[in-house]
């Protein structure tokens, strides 16, 4: 916003000479919009929350003309049981209730249960709901593909986007991935000691011990140059494995697969410098079907 | 006689509170601006004697009018515009060009502005003119056609002065203070601005052309008449219909002036600063608690007004913030104290958070990672957290340096506060190092 726009409007009573009133809807504290040589503050008005009773009496409006308004309230009552903890927003928990209610309803419909059978009406839709935490509420995936799961039978099979913990990759492809893993979360010093067979005893002098505050998995991943990657890949690669382009083109997929990240300029053709850009549980889930023990190799877990 | 006085003294009892909270709502609220502004006798005569001399004689001039917010310069200016307009020569002679910094943000506009307000769109019409300069010459030449040898004066009247000074070479200042140096036109060119230092933001060639000429407004009242001027604006004046009402009102604003915590009150105000905007808003608070059941105002009126100015709207929003997200500050705070306010990143405070639930919690669950990030992330929203820099494709999300932009007390006001908080989160944050 321009810097005079929000100063023009605040005087905008003074500015046009009548009656004029300006109102302003925040989400965030009046003290972060001010103008640094000051302005026409305006009447500040909070907007309390809603409390729990109160979004129980809101969300409860909506209900069915089918259903009477005790079911619906109870049903409110077990979303809100789940949901409260996590999300307040109204808006959220509107459009969860009105997603939901059809799968809430089920029992009743098929005439398993009785509206004051509570009980089993919680069972049945409490291990729903928290799927849906999992799901909608995250948006990954579509309200519309939420409603065909839940009309077809069975087990609920759809997962998130996030919970695919792996992607089929070629076999050196995994290698390069963990070889990545392990250059971006080691501290290049500690290569030796890992990848060489015969390496002298290393220890941890004082300093290091008293400055090793975090570990690198909590600071996030290192740039490490290439010759380091491959140097770690053929290290942990048993069999023999001639560097031809077809390796280099594998490095360059996983970029594209946003699976590694480049560093610095994309023009450095000299020598590219890359980034880990995977979790822990995905890597671990890769390293398994490789038959790869990725902790034994982790300084973090020495 | 007595039929209409006894008609006047009819309006009933609620009737009298509305008409009386709408005078002094119009009073607080700027709708008319009131007589002169306090104190400043000596800078009014001052800028009338200045402005007269344009005006009457002819004389070209320029000043500013520098003071801070809500000084009061504005009101001084239109007051002694009106004391000046009063002379009925002066009123059918001089013209008036009103530019404001906030509307005016280009010279370009602003020509177009004082052509528009000197009713000259029709000489000008399609003309295209070479320079600022040249313009301006046309639009002053364009004033003197008629049976007038002279020019008629104008007043150039610029607010927020200091945002003209920030436009491409300072033009319109430049050529404004230059017509008022040379002797065509009789030009005032009156600048009001609420910075002290503005004479640094002009350039040289427009310092030289300005007369240096400053009137200064700078709130120059003790405690004592802040008190007074306090119970001028809440009284009601002598011609307010019903008078039995308007002095029983009067009557009480006088013992509230007496009372000890309004003067506490009023004391802490002063205090944190003097202008009379805010003593506005602080009575425009306590005026909307008048009702037909609670029709004066009393101490507690004040004091629940004083509460609401001075509250912490921070504090509000972590009221409503869901058990999660409460977490999650919690986290951030005992990082904070780990480290010393270095900054972090969400997979330090999804650590932090994971002892938490490993080790102390009972009654919070614990949530899948990306329900955590999305928590993180509407903290992000409500500006709670600040990230360090912006936002880089680079670094992983959860790996950007944040800041958390609460300090321990806020956050320990709040807990206090939250309604059904969970023992175990209190516990957590009272203990030192989580």
């Amino acid at each position: 916003m321009d810097a005079n726009l929000l100063s023009g409007f605040l005087r905008l009573q003074e500015l046009v000479g009548g009656n004029v009133t300006v109102i302003f809807l925040s989400e965030i504290v009046w003290e972060k919009f001010r103008p640094n040589t000051g302005c026409f503050e305006p009447l500040i008005i909070c907007f309390p929350d809603y409390s729990k009773a109160e979004l129980q009496q809101i969300l409860s409006l909506d209900h069915h003309p089918e259903y009477s308004a005790d079911l619906y309230a109870s049903y409110i009552n077990i979303l809100l049981g789940v949901f409260y903890s996590v999300c307040r927003d109204l808006k959220e928990l509107r459009h969860l209730a009105a997603l939901n209610f059809t799968k809430f309803c089920e029992p009743l419909v098929k005439g398993e249960a009785k509206e004051s059978d509570t009980h089993r009406l919680w069972r049945n839709i409490e291990p729903h709901l928290k799927k849906a935490m999992q799901t909608v509420y995250l948006r990954e995936i579509s309200s519309s593909q939420w409603e065909e799961m839940q009309q077809k039978e069975g087990e609920l099979h759809l997962k998130g986007l996030s919970a695919h913990a792996h992607v089929e990759l070629p076999y050196y492809s995994k290698f390069l991935l963990i070889a990545a893993y392990l250059a971006s979360f080691n501290p290049a010093r500690a290569d030796k000691r890992f990848f060489l067979k015969h390496h002298g005893k290393i220890k941890k002098t004082n300093f290091l011990k008293k400055h090793e505050k975090t570990s690198n998995h909590l600071l996030g991943p290192k740039p490490f140059p290439l010759d380091r990657l491959l140097a770690i890949f053929y290290s942990i690669v048993d069999s023999r494995v001639a560097p031809t382009a077809n390796i280099f083109s594998q490095i360059s997929s996983l970029v594209v697969l946003q699976l590694l990240a480049l560093v610095g300029h994309d023009d450095q053709l000299n020598s590219p410098k890359y980034k880990c850009a995977v979790s822990f549980d995905f890597i671990r889930a890769i390293a398994r079907t490789v038959n790869f023990e990725i902790v034994k190799y982790l300084y973090d877990f020495l | 006689m007595s039929k209409r006085k006894s008609k006047e003294n009819c309006l009933t009892h609620g009737e009298c509170i509305l008409k009386a909270q709408r005078m002094l709502r119009e009073r607080f609220c700027h709708q008319k601006i009131p007589g002169k502004p306090f104190g400043v006798e000596s800078q009014h005569k001052h800028l009338l004697e200045l402005l007269k001399r344009t005006a009457v004689h002819g004389e070209s001039n320029s000043v500013l009018i520098v003071g801070p917010r809500g000084a009061g310069k504005t009101m001084l200016l239109n007051c002694v515009l009106n004391e000046l307009l009063e002379v009925k020569h002066v009123q059918e002679n001089v013209l008036q060009v009103q530019l404001n910094g906030l509307l005016q943000t280009d010279d370009r506009i602003a020509l177009k502005e004082i052509t528009r307000q000197l009713h000259l769109e029709n000489v000008v019409g399609d003309k295209v003119f070479g320079s600022f300069a040249e313009n301006l010459a046309f639009l002053l030449e364009a004033l003197k056609k008629g049976d007038r040898s002279s020019s008629r004066p104008v007043l150039f009247i610029l607010d927020e002065f200091d945002l003209f000074a920030h436009h491409k070479n300072q033009t319109l200042l430049y050529n404004l203070f230059d017509v008022s140096q040379s002797a065509q036109t009789p030009v005032a060119v009156i600048g009001l601005t609420c910075r002290l230092d503005v004479l640094e933001l002009l350039e040289k060639r427009v310092k030289s052309r300005f007369s240096h000429r400053q009137i200064h407004l700078l709130s120059s009242f003790r405690f004592k008449q802040y008190l007074e001027i306090f119970k001028m604006q809440l009284s009601l004046p002598e011609d307010f219909t019903d008078r039995r009402f308007a002095e029983e009102w009067n009557q009480n604003i006088k013992s509230l002036c007496e009372d000890r915590s309004v003067e506490d009150v009023l004391q802490k105000h002063f205090c944190s600063s003097k202008d009379f905007r805010s003593l506005h808003m602080l009575l425009m608070l306590a005026l909307s608690r008048v009702t037909v059941s609670h029709p004066a105002i009393k101490p507690t009126d004040l004091l629940e007004a004083s509460r609401l100015c001075t509250m912490d709207s921070k504090a509000n929003i972590l009221h409503g913030l869901s058990v999660l997200e409460l977490c999650l500050i919690i986290a951030m705070k005992h990082l904070s104290d780990i480290y010393d306010g270095e900054p972090f990143n969400f997979q330090m405070v999804h650590n932090e958070f994971q002892k938490f639930i490993q080790r102390k919690s009972h009654s919070v669950h614990n949530f899948e990672k990306p329900v955590v990030i999305k928590a993180f992330e509407h903290l992000h929203q409500l500006e709670l957290i600040k990230p360090m820099e912006g936002p880089s494709v680079r670094t992983q999300k959860e790996y950007q340096l944040v800041k958390l932009l609460l300090d321990n007390s806020q956050i320990m006001d709040a807990l206090q506060k939250y309604p059904q908080c969970p023992t175990d989160v209190k516990q957590w944050a009272a203990s030192a190092f989580g």
